[in-house]
């Protein structure tokens, strides 16, 4: 058996999803957390049933790839039952998907999520009244604390057993007039969803449906039109909103007959946005909760890093002394030392912090006010507002970013913020960053290359907008509510991204800085550092970089590790003027993104994007890189 | 009939139509803007930043350019 969970975004589908399945899917208090789709298995009642986790969609008519995979989904795969989660706080919205849920044709369960929300707020709902007026079982659920979850798989079960159809509601007279007379036309044909369905989304305008049905019954076309003429001139409105409105009318009258609103009292948290987004202060708070961030992270890592390294470099010497120290064995084995340490002294004490805190101001509401904020500033190089979530995901790693570009609806905005996203020094450059720069040059020096990289990203943007201008319509974004996030999750959600870094790149730095040390065991570093020789001498570095920075592109971590090993000494200061530091920093931070990046750029935007943003970023590091040494000269 | 930019922060108004591409008018319907539907305006971001509304309950966050899509009426 299969279920899916479908709701609208910020509804608490992944967190329900997660419950039962652990932490498997991304979670995130915005809207588009989930751009895919994810799927596990569950026992429910001794059966395996398989549940997909689907993003958030306002309607099954999606308007940007993300939400598209709904309908796509429901249409290609056979599902047994529908678990349709809302949120009880926004009941009349989330009922306008619902009873367009109705109309497909499969078991639904309706589930009314946040129910604790929805008490602080003074909302009572009935929901045994709701059930009789849909007709579909209603249960309530808090997923966030587990509740009510085991109950709802209970039931959906049964539904699927029983395959239960829901009845759908019927619309106003003109509408169903439409829908009957277009089904007739459908009438031979087998569809994986009730055919209602899929005239209603006919009537909505639905671009790919209406290919790929015209394709079939090629005369279908003008039938539409005729029934779109006929409605657009009986109400003065298109059909889109006609049936839009008919879902509010029919929703609203729903959640009147279950709802009632007691009195509340506005809290602190009801507050809050009167002073994190206020036109002055709101910017002071930007400054400092991310000020705080940077310092927290800074703080924590260098705790660690330092006594760490001291004992791996302790370590290191004792294993060249004891064994031959230029023989072979000696050469492999600090080698790989070398990339144990590199990932447990330098890369994880930043990344811990960093995760936590980026999982912390996710959960609790607090990216969609950043970009709020930010809009104006972004529209400056060309995106808006909603970019952000690509940009600030970026710092954790670039990978989902580049993914989270599906919540745009513009193509020229998701090649532009994937460009530009690339730019961001994920979770991996800050391994650079902090292991090298602040920690032997200084943390202002770090703080600086952030807002240089900044800088630097928002020029290439205006550079950008000018052969690419922009014509999307800007920004439409759903504000979340606060909401606290819970340890688990935020844990969870952590150990979910360290867990990655552990298990599928922490092997590669190791493997990486072991083959190293066998291509300088046998000279064959000199070729490939030749091969970088023209940028080292521009950017005024040792030519030993030059190896580092090519394995750098599999695992940027790499071209640190690795300078370590290039050197012979994880005691950087000794081999590299503060100057060169930064220099190459600079560099890392910007040239060519990681394999994994390159890959989902190409899966995302096709191979000339992927081609092309890879070039981009060559010129823009080399530029960024030189412009920092000229700086340095000059100075 | 003014464009949702006109309307000063703190105001109730009533939607009138959507003035754009048909992508636009779906979009913005799906999201509670339906004619007839009350909005306000909670505040505006600065710099030319953009609109914070209330639109049926739920806070939703449209850039200027949009914003100049909306044609609504004082109620």
């Amino acid at each position: 058996m299969r279920f899916a969970l479908i709701g609208q975004p910020n509804c608490g589908k992944s967190t329900l999803f997660n419950q039962v399945a652990g932490y498997k899917a991304e979670t995130g208090n915005f809207a588009g957390t989930t751009v895919t789709f994810t799927e596990t298995k569950v026992r429910v009642l001794g059966d395996v049933v398989e549940l997909v986790d689907l993003p958030g969609t306002y309607t099954l008519l999606g308007t940007n790839p993300a939400e598209r995979v709904v309908l796509d989904y429901l249409v290609d795969k056979p599902v047994d039952a529908i678990i349709n989660v809302i949120d009880a706080t926004h009941l009349v919205q989330g009922l306008t998907l619902t009873l367009e849920l109705m109309e497909l044709g499969r078991p639904l369960v309706l589930v009314i999520n946040m129910m604790d929300e929805a008490k602080r707020q003074g909302l009572k709902l009935d929901g045994e009244k709701l059930e009789s007026l849909l007709g579909i079982p209603v249960m309530p659920m808090i997923a966030t604390r587990g509740q009510g979850i085991r109950e709802a798989f209970t039931r959906t079960w049964h539904i699927a057993q029983e395959k239960r159809i829901p009845t759908p509601k019927v619309y106003s007279e003109e509408i169903e007039k439409s829908v009957i007379s277009l089904k007739e036309e459908l009438e031979k044909d087998n569809y994986p969803v009730s055919r209602r369905a899929i005239v209603v989304k006919l009537l909505e305008g639905d671009p790919v449906l209406t290919e790929q049905v015209s394709r079939k019954i090629p005369h279908v076309l003008e039938h539409i039109q005729k029934e779109l003429d006929v409605l657009c001139h009986q109400s003065s409105r298109q059909a889109v909103w006609l049936i839009a409105s008919e879902r509010q009318r029919l929703a609203r009258e729903m959640a009147r007959k279950v709802s009632s609103q007691q009195q509340t009292q506005l809290t602190l948290r009801d507050r809050l946005d009167d002073y994190l987004l206020h036109p002055f202060w709101g910017y002071v708070f930007l400054l400092a909760i991310l000020g705080l961030f940077f310092y927290v992270v800074y703080g924590f890592g260098k705790m660690l890093e330092e006594p760490l390294l001291n004992f791996f470099n302790h370590l290191d010497m004792l294993i060249l002394n004891a064994l031959h120290a230029n023989g072979f064995i000696a050469q492999v084995v600090s080698g790989a030392v070398q990339g144990i340490s590199g990932g447990l002294a330098i890369v994880l004490p930043y990344l811990v912090p960093f995760l936590v805190g980026l999982g912390f101001l996710e959960d609790i509401g607090y990216l969609t006010r950043i970009a709020f904020m930010m809009d104006s500033l972004m529209h400056r190089m060309g995106l808006h507002g909603k970019a952000i979530v690509p940009f600030i995901l970026g710092y954790g790693c670039n990978v989902p970013a580049i993914m989270s570009t599906r919540i745009m609806e513009d193509k020229r905005d998701r090649f532009l913020s994937a460009a530009l996203s690339t730019m961001v020094p994920c979770a991996a450059r800050l391994a650079v960053v902090f292991g090298l720069v602040a920690f032997y040059v200084g943390p202002w020096a770090a703080l600086g290359i952030y807002f240089y990289n900044l800088l630097i990203i928002a020029i290439t943007g205006r550079i950008i907008t000018i052969f690419l201008p922009e014509d999307s319509p800007g920004l439409i974004l759903e504000m979340p509510v606060y909401r606290w996030p819970t340890v688990k999750t935020i844990t969870a959600k952590a150990w979910f991204r360290i867990r990655e870094f552990i298990f599928e790149a922490w092997p590669i730095l190791i493997i990486g800085s072991v083959v190293l040390a066998i291509m300088n065991y046998f000279s064959v570093t000199r070729y490939l550092d030749a091969l970088l020789q023209p940028f080292n001498w521009l950017l005024g570095l040792p030519r030993e970089v030059g190896t580092p920075l090519i394995f750098g592109i599999f695992r940027k971590e790499l071209s640190l590790i690795m300078l370590a090993q290039a050197f012979g000494t994880t005691n950087y200061a000794a081999i590299m003027t503060p100057q060169q530091m930064v220099v190459f920093t600079v560099f890392v931070v910007f040239y060519v993104p990681c394999l994994a990046t390159i890959i989902s750029i190409r899966n995302e935007l096709g191979a000339k994007a992927m081609w092309a943003i890879s070039a981009l970023t060559v010129v823009v590091a080399t530029f960024a890189a030189l412009l920092v040494r000229l700086g340095f000269l000059l100075f | 009939m003014v464009n949702l930019l006109q309307v000063k922060n703190g105001y109730w108004v009533k939607v009138v139509n959507v003035a754009g591409g048909v992508g636009m008018e779906r979009r913005l319907a799906q999201l509670g803007f339906l004619p007839g539907n009350k909005i306000r305006v909670i505040r505006s971001a600065p710099f030319h930043g953009p609109l914070l509304l209330d639109v049926e309950g739920r806070e939703i966050v449209l850039g200027r350019g949009v914003a100049r899509s909306v044609m609504v009426e004082y109620l």
